[in-house]
């Protein structure tokens, strides 16, 4: 009655930074058994993303395990074998991972597996009913098959770091890496199809996922308007076709801002009502949208003369409670302390042996009613070496110690 | 892939995409608007700005591949028609204000009353519960509160928001995959459930990195640096921040600058290519890529490498440097716009758009292609958006309603 989701499901994954890492979050925070393969050698870069948790002594080395961006990226239940794949052995073992798994994600640019044998052909030979998922940035085939793909290069070919800014600069990227988050929601949905079809037909199957082209399906209105209208969407800085006041407007305190947008005429009223009925906005100018969105400039300062006396978080009270869409401009310490982030409760606290007690461990961005998400604070290089080896692959306990002498984990 | 399932679509322009996303898995998408056509259609971009709800292009974005019905849901016959359907479905996707399916006494509970099995999806800006439970979530609001904002922008101009919205879609899609596991949980279940999904968290998954690590650590508030995003720390202690997006001649282009021993080869070679362009790379020319970091750099020099690196790429297009790149391993791509993109050589060898006829506008139109490609089950699009009604027939035979009742509900606004 208490099975979770995936539970019974065997992932092995061999995901670095963003994309592959949240892909198989979505299945293993919600029961699938999740085998991490990654070496001291070859860690996933993330490990070496600052910040770092300080160390406990002057000049000890920061080493692979106190990157909070790895905690953050790292907060489902995982277990991890360092197969160090320069030997032969290395390679045994994991296609016994690959017989024992249901499925195998990897995230190396196209080739790195296939040179170890270890493309969907060689998978198919140790099981037949391997699900193999492979995601890199421009996909497995192609003139760039083989490129690396960072997200903050794959923002821009998808076209968002063309979708933030001001009319008279140049454009800033809406995040650092936006495509890393953006393209695992259909990368997991792949590999929960692709076990759903198994578990009917029989049939495993591979998936090749490029970052790029999934990213492109959140972007479709834009290319259709381009074929249709010949026309390349123009930067607006905060302001809306549709609705005025629409903006991020200065409030009282340092560098503190709202965000305010008036939706409909119905709202200018309630807005209206709530700064306290100013003369200036009786004007009948401001009393459709279309008289609005004319005059947008003059209303933007008009309405930042009103926010700027006020903290945001009054803004969003006050505005809010008028039924008018307003809210903070978030900070990190905002969102910290964002009473409807905390009520679910989605800033997890986990000690962790290196790191201390560390916050802001992430739940899926999911809540069902019938099943909690399990998490965990990040997994340890090789943490899981023996129990792998020993237990579930049921290795006799002296050729794991002939193996880790050979030098086969690191 | 997933042709066994049937999704009853109730969402509004916010979570389109939700319903988008499963139909290009294979479910049986049924979107269902209200009779005349769901308000959506009627803004947003159009042939010759002309509104139109038949030709509205972010309806044919996001309701492509589904089947489209209108029924009014607020009569009390269009929820007996509603709940005959649902005893028929697997999960109903909405994206209301938190409460309003309840009104209608069409909430989770009475929706497994009907049917036990049924998932149902609700997606909203900020979820079903809590405090915000009721705020308004227009784009900009929730975008903002996730902490998407504050960072994003120039320092002496207010934080900026997306100049195309799109925020709600990545509730959306948790929405979709979400629908998902509830799908899978009922196989060992045997039962449906409630899954909750809020833009707010989605956005904040996209930023806590770069803004929880350094608040967690050291109390840190990051804010906005205009092209740079990354903070790194220079060898006189200066903090520097690496700049993203450069112009080059015919607009903008992304480098992932990394100034560490694994992209030594790299820098080296890069620098070799600015040398050929005549320009004076000073004291990089000694410079030790292999063993040096931003902590052996100075200010001065730091401002030195990005005048250098600024020279060389106002030199060159977007194309010019799309090739060098593929060619040498650069770690830098071309801001794309749509006419870009739509040329993209790598997009081109994948075959990656799909021509779908429009009838109604006398041509046919490319989309994206599918977001995985698979060996089983054809992922992506297959056949444009449906039209008001487009499919009422259909469904409401299927139903069991004969074409005489279905004038009567017709008549009545109904459907």
């Amino acid at each position: 009655m208490d099975k979770k989701p995936f539970e019974g499901v065997k992932l092995v994954q061999l995901c670095w930074a963003g994309v592959g890492v949240y892909t198989c979050n979505y299945l293993s925070h919600y029961g699938a058994t999740t085998i991490r393969v990654e070496t001291a050698s070859r860690p996933d870069p993330v490990r070496q993303f600052a910040p770092y948790a300080p160390t406990n002594k002057p000049g000890e080395p920061v080493g692979l395990e106190r990157s909070a961006f790895y905690s953050i990226t790292h907060t489902a239940p995982e277990m991890d074998i360092s197969l160090n794949f320069k030997k032969p052995e290395a390679i045994e073992i994991f296609k016994k991972l690959v017989a024992w798994a249901d499925v195998v994600a990897e995230g190396f640019p196209a080739g790195v597996m296939d040179k170890l044998g270890l493309d969907y052909e060689g998978l198919k030979k140790v099981n037949p009913q391997i699900i193999m998922f492979r995601t890199c940035g421009y996909g497995h085939t192609g003139p760039m098959a083989d490129q690396p793909g960072f997200g903050s290069i794959l923002t821009a070919v998808t076209m968002m770091d063309n979708i933030v800014g001001w009319p008279d600069r140049p454009p800033v990227p809406p995040s650092t890496y936006y495509t890393d988050q953006l393209s695992p929601m259909y990368a997991s949905l792949a590999i929960m199809a692709a076990l759903d079809y198994r578990r009917r037909t029989g049939k495993g199957q591979y998936i090749d996922h490029a970052q790029i082209e999934a990213g492109l399906n959140y972007m479709t209105p834009l290319i259709l308007d381009y074929q249709v209208n010949h026309r390349e969407m123009a930067l607006k800085g905060n302001k809306s076709d549709h609705a005025a006041p629409h903006g991020i407007y200065r409030c009282k305190g340092n560098d503190r801002w709202a965000a305010i947008a008036v939706e409909t005429d119905g709202e200018w009223q309630s807005f209206v009502k709530a700064i306290g009925s100013p003369k200036w906005a009786q004007d009948k100018k401001y009393a459709t949208a279309a008289g609005r969105l004319k005059n947008s400039d003059k209303l933007d300062k008009l309405v930042a003369e009103w926010t700027v006396n006020y903290p945001p978080e009054a803004v969003e009270e006050m505005l809010q409670q008028a039924g008018v869409g307003a809210g903070v401009v978030a900070s990190a310490k905002d969102i910290d302390e964002d009473p409807q982030m905390n009520y679910y409760n989605f800033y997890r606290e986990f000690e962790h042996p290196y790191m201390g007690k560390l916050r802001y461990y992430h739940p899926a961005a999911i809540k069902l009613s019938a099943v909690e998400t399990a998490m965990k604070r990040p997994v340890l290089i090789g943490e899981h070496n023996e129990y792998i080896c020993t237990s579930i692959l049921g290795m006799p306990r002296e050729e794991y110690g002939n193996l880790w002498q050979k030098g086969i984990f690191e | 892939m997933l042709s066994c399932y049937r999704i009853l679509d109730l969402t509004t322009e916010k979570a389109f995409m939700c319903g988008r996303a499963l139909s290009d898995f294979g479910a049986e998408v049924i979107k269902i608007e209200k009779p005349g056509g769901d308000p959506s259609r009627f803004k947003g971009l159009f042939p010759n700005d002309i509104p139109d709800p038949e030709k509205n292009l972010t309806w044919y974005a996001f309701n492509a591949n589904k089947k489209g019905i209108t029924l009014d849901i607020t009569t009390e016959q269009g929820q007996e028609i509603f709940k005959n359907l649902v005893k028929t479905a697997d999960a109903v996707i909405e994206s209301y204000a938190p409460g309003y399916m309840d009104s209608l006494g069409l909430g989770y509970k009475d929706l497994s009353t009907i049917n036990p099995q049924i998932v149902l999806t609700s997606i909203s800006g900020f979820g079903q519960e809590g405090p915000y439970r009721d705020y308004k979530d227009p784009d900009i609001v929730v975008r903002a509160l996730s902490g998407m904002v504050y960072t994003a922008g120039y320092d002496d101009r207010p934080p900026l928001t997306v100049s195309y919205e799109h925020s709600h879609s990545l509730g959306a899609m948790n929405g979709a995959a979400g629908t998902m596991i509830a799908l899978t949980h009922r196989v060992h279940t045997n039962k449906g459930q409630h899954v909750d999904c809020s833009a707010q968290q989605a956005l904040d998954v996209v930023c806590s990195a770069e803004m929880e690590g350094p608040y967690a650590f050291f109390g840190q508030v990051a804010t906005r640096h205009g092209n740079a995003r990354a903070a790194v720390t220079l060898k006189d202690g200066n903090t520097f921040y690496n700049v993203l997006l450069w112009p080059c001649k015919d607009g903008y282009i992304a480098l992932n600058l990394l100034l560490n021993p694994s992209a030594a080869k790299n820098n080296l070679s890069m620098m070799e290519f600015i040398k050929k362009d005549g320009i004076d790379i000073g004291f990089l020319e000694g410079w030790e890529w292999d063993k040096k970091s931003w902590e052996d750099m100075t200010l001065a020099q730091a401002q030195k490498l990005m005048e250098t690196l600024g020279k060389f790429f106002m030199n060159r297009t977007k194309s010019e440097l799309l090739k060098l790149a593929i060619e040498n391993r650069f770690q830098l791509g071309p801001c794309n716009n749509a006419a870009d993109i739509l040329d993209y050589p790598q997009l081109k060898a994948r075959k990656f758009w799909k021509e779908i006829e429009h009838p109604e506008l006398g041509k046919s139109l490319k989309y994206p292609g599918g977001a995985v490609m698979t060996t089983y089950g054809y992922v992506g699009i297959k056949h444009r958006a449906p039209r008001i009604g487009e499919h009422n027939g259909e469904i409401y035979k299927e139903l069991g309603l004969s074409s005489d009742e279905q004038k009567a509900l017709k008549k009545q606004n109904v459907i």
